[in-house]
């Protein structure tokens, strides 16, 4: 394989697992502002136990999405050094800012946010978990800004020529807000929160299946489904307004969504089907027009399709392209029937009676993490061959002096790290979430000093009290309801 | 050439970008330190304070590498492309040295176990070790320069980079983090593990005056054109000076058990090191000592002025704001660390 290929892979293998993690973090984070903020509110200690058992999983969801990210930040100079040159003007600066701005508020206000508990007051640390979740969600806004002006560069222009050729900055807010950032923010953090609410939604499902912790797992589960109810709706609005965007800016790639080849026709909508790249036919279920209807509100206008341009100028993968994106609409029109089924239920007070549906929501988590997967990988592969859309291709971007065997080197490297993360990472999650958000109100001995309990008792030593040898070991307490 | 204050807007940001790096070099030093140190420590509590003494800040210590990664690509793009993809190897390793430290932290406490918990100190400690010897290892070769090609790429094998100098800097650049830590831990430790920790800087101190003096030696004689310029003239013979003073401080200060204003005299250390390493390299960013018209200077791999200001501004508004976050925590964790129910 070549450097071009092998790069592409590692650069796809080491964003898409460190993916799992932000989103994590800015939902989660949301989630815990809420149930922090409700605990403020009434005082109420079963709000108190449930944001300091989400804590504890943020922490390690962080750790993780912060140590994946590092790498990220760096790739760009390692394997794309020609790519680096040309967009570092515009580009560099958005990273600065996320850097400055984002990553130092988020990381700062971490260590109080998990460490702070005794240490300074309720108020002050509902302020740190504020911060976290503001930190987090602005790093989501440089990282957009920079990935949308690649795929819609504005407020720009080309200075040298050939290799020497990089865009430099003309206008800097024209270029934060080009033509896609704004809607695609929106899409991101939306399913960001998704990410969020359904990690809480599973973990509290299984424990109302397994009848634990009910007295926490019941107000856990509507906070998260009164989240979740509204993002997915919001994330219809959204994946709409993102979708008209690409159609105004990047026809290629919507032409690819839709498997459209053919400019002179109207461009029908799939709900599910195959494309078949040689005939350029799709066999599927379709609604006729349905594409030229939500562009143009008008079922019979020709839509520009893959034909309209050179063949080196258009994406290779469109059936794969096609599978990703009607993946990701199909889970989101699942997570709007799924959160509003059971908001229905929730009003007839018939929430927790259904064990299927439980069960369910159990599973539930994998959607949104899969959503935003396939989300970004239609995003990112419709906008191929250009590295910058329409100005720099992918394979003019390598570093020039990086050979196959390096990057042999460095893609082994990150598979078996990743993978060993990943599989300890699941363990521990699993560990937390069988340990569950004990009530340490019940335990006979609270540290002298401490002006509240802890959110991070996870150690057990041979010190340690005999309540808390039974709270962390490998039975649950006796459920509390 | 727009200026801000009689400087051109690239020497402005080449110090921000030195400052950040200097920033970096003295938090995330001490606590590459600490891992570095750890298994001198044997016992499990012992352990456990010093994990917990850098605990709520490490992560926001390191955050200085993003920023300064983040003011290298947005400032000098050229030789952001030029670094990384020349060290890629080194680089690499150094990410992952990263990635492995930071899961060892977060994990070790997570499973009572002693063979996890050894597991876990030993990658802790081997993973800082890494970090700190690659940091040195790229530094060196920075401060001597890489060949380069006319598209200002490094044209070389990377083996090259273990050459004697660069290994001095490396193995120095560790025997200081490891004096910086053990001076940190000692700062918040107590009784018995400060009464080792007291012995352990001083043998640390030694540690680090030995490869120093070697490196310096080293340098003088073999690569003179590493302190052209300290030697021109007067002005700048102020930095050695501040230098040899603030390392002749820490054993006095060690000797005194003032934690504190040792911890400050090896900040200024590292500090004045990296002062003095920045103006026998200004203005190359990376030199190319085989044909030095391909060298990037702050001139030929700068933004474009525009983006400087853009920059500049970004850095006066952040900056406060970053001290301002990172005096809060430090403030907020301030004192002996005491083990209790949210220690790692």
């Amino acid at each position: 394989m070549d450097v071009e290929i092998l790069s592409r892979i590692q650069f796809a293998f080491t964003i898409a697992f460190h993916y799992i993690y932000p989103p994590l973090s800015i939902g989660l984070g949301l989630i815990l502002v809420i149930m922090e903020g409700m605990y403020l509110r009434t005082g109420n200690r079963i709000y108190e136990q449930m944001t300091r058992f989400w804590i504890r999983i943020f922490a390690l969801i962080f750790g993780i999405g912060v140590a994946t990210g590092i790498i990220m930040e760096f790739e760009f100079g390692t394997n794309w050094a020609t790519y680096s040159r040309y967009v570092g003007d515009i580009f560099g600066s958005a990273l600065a800012a996320e850097g400055i701005f984002a990553f130092a508020l988020e990381s700062g206000f971490l260590g109080v946010l998990i460490f702070g508990w005794n240490r300074v007051g309720p108020k002050v640390h509902f302020f740190s978990a504020l911060m976290v979740l503001l930190g987090s969600m602005f790093s989501a806004v440089w990282i957009v800004v920079a990935n949308s002006w690649q795929q819609t560069p504005a407020g720009f222009h080309i200075v040298g020529e050939g290799m020497n050729a990089r865009a430099e900055i003309t206008d800097f807010w024209a270029m934060v807000f080009n033509p896609s950032s704004v809607d695609r923010l929106l899409h991101v953090w939306i399913g960001a929160f998704l990410a969020g609410a359904f990690l809480v939604l599973s973990v509290n499902a299984w424990y109302i299946r397994k009848k634990k912790f009910l007295e926490i797992a019941k107000p856990s589960f509507k906070i998260a489904l009164a989240v979740a109810a509204v993002c997915s709706l919001a994330q219809l609005f959204m994946g709409h307004r993102s979708a008209d965007g690409v159609a105004k800016n990047q026809p290629a790639k919507l032409a690819a969504f839709e498997g459209h080849y053919d400019s002179s026709a109207r461009a029908d909508m799939f709900l599910m089907g195959w494309v078949n790249q040689q005939t350029k036919e799709v066999t599927g279920v379709r609604i006729p027009g349905g594409l030229s209807f939500l562009i143009y509100g008008n079922s019979n206008t020709p839509v520009k399709g893959l034909d309209a341009f050179r063949v080196e100028d258009r994406p290779r993968q469109v059936n794969a392209i096609f599978q990703f994106y009607h993946l990701m609409v199909a889970i989101g029109m699942l997570l709007i029937g799924l959160s509003l089924y059971a908001c229905w239920l929730w009003w007839k007070g018939k929430l927790f009676n259904k064990d299927w549906l439980m069960l369910v929501f159990a599973w539930s988590v994998l959607l949104p993490q899969v959503a935003n997967q396939v989300g970004w990988f239609s995003a990112e592969m419709g906008r191929q061959p250009w590295v910058v859309y329409g100005l720099l291709r992918t394979s003019d971007a390598l570093s020039k002096n990086v050979s196959a065997n390096q990057v042999v080197f460095s893609l082994v490297l990150f598979t078996v790290v990743y993978i060993t993360l990943l599989v300890l990472f699941l363990y521990l999650l699993n560990k937390k979430i069988k340990h569950g958000p004990v009530d340490y109100s019940k335990k006979e001995h609270i540290d002298e000093g401490s002006k509240r309990d802890n959110p991070m008792m996870d150690h057990i030593d041979e010190n340690a009290p005999a309540g808390r040898k039974q709270a962390a070991g490998e039975n649950p307490l006796p459920d509390l309801s | 050439m727009e200026t801000f204050l009689g400087l051109d807007y690239n020497v402005w940001w080449f110090l921000v970008f030195g400052a950040v790096i200097s920033g970096y070099a003295i938090l995330d030093g001490f606590d590459l330190g600490a891992g570095a140190l750890h298994l001198f420590l044997k016992k499990e509590e012992s352990r456990r304070i010093a994990l917990n003494a850098i605990g709520p800040v490490w992560d926001g210590n390191e955050v200085w590498l993003v920023i300064g990664g983040g003011a290298l690509f947005a400032g000098f793009p050229v030789a952001y492309a030029a670094i990384f993809s020349a060290f890629y190897v080194p680089f690499f390793i150094f990410l992952i040295g990263i990635i492995w430290r930071a899961v060892a932290i977060e994990f070790r406490s997570k499973e009572p176990g002693k063979t996890w918990r050894l597991v876990w100190d030993v990658v802790y400690s081997f993973a800082s070790v890494v970090i700190a010897l690659s940091l040195g290892l790229m530094l060196g070769n920075v401060a001597f320069g890489l060949p380069l090609n006319d598209q200002m790429e490094f044209h070389g094998n990377w083996l090259s980079f273990f050459n004697p100098f660069s290994i001095m800097v490396s193995i120095t650049t560790l025997a200081l983090f490891m004096m910086h830590g053990a001076i940190f831990l000692a700062m918040k430790t107590e009784n018995r593990l400060y009464a080792k920790l007291t012995i352990l800087a001083k043998n640390f101190t030694i540690f680090f005056l030995l490869s120093f003096v070697i490196t310096t030696l080293y340098t003088l004689l073999y690569i003179p054109h590493l302190s052209d310029r300290v030697r021109s003239g007067p002005g700048f013979f102020i930095f050695p000076v501040i230098m040899m003073l603030a390392i002749a401080n820490i054993p006095r200060m060690l000797k005194k058990r003032k934690f504190g204003l040792a911890f400050v005299s090896s900040s200024v250390t590292i500090a004045s090191l990296l002062i003095m390493v920045a103006i026998e390299v200004f203005p190359y960013l990376l030199y190319s000592p085989v044909n030095i018209s391909h060298s990037i200077t702050i001139e030929n791999a700068a933004a474009s002025p525009k983006t400087m200001k853009i920059l500049l501004v970004i850095a006066l508004i952040g900056t406060p704001l970053v001290g301002l976050y990172t005096g809060f925590v430090f403030w907020t964790f301030k004192g002996k660390v005491k083990l209790d129910e949210m220690s790692y």
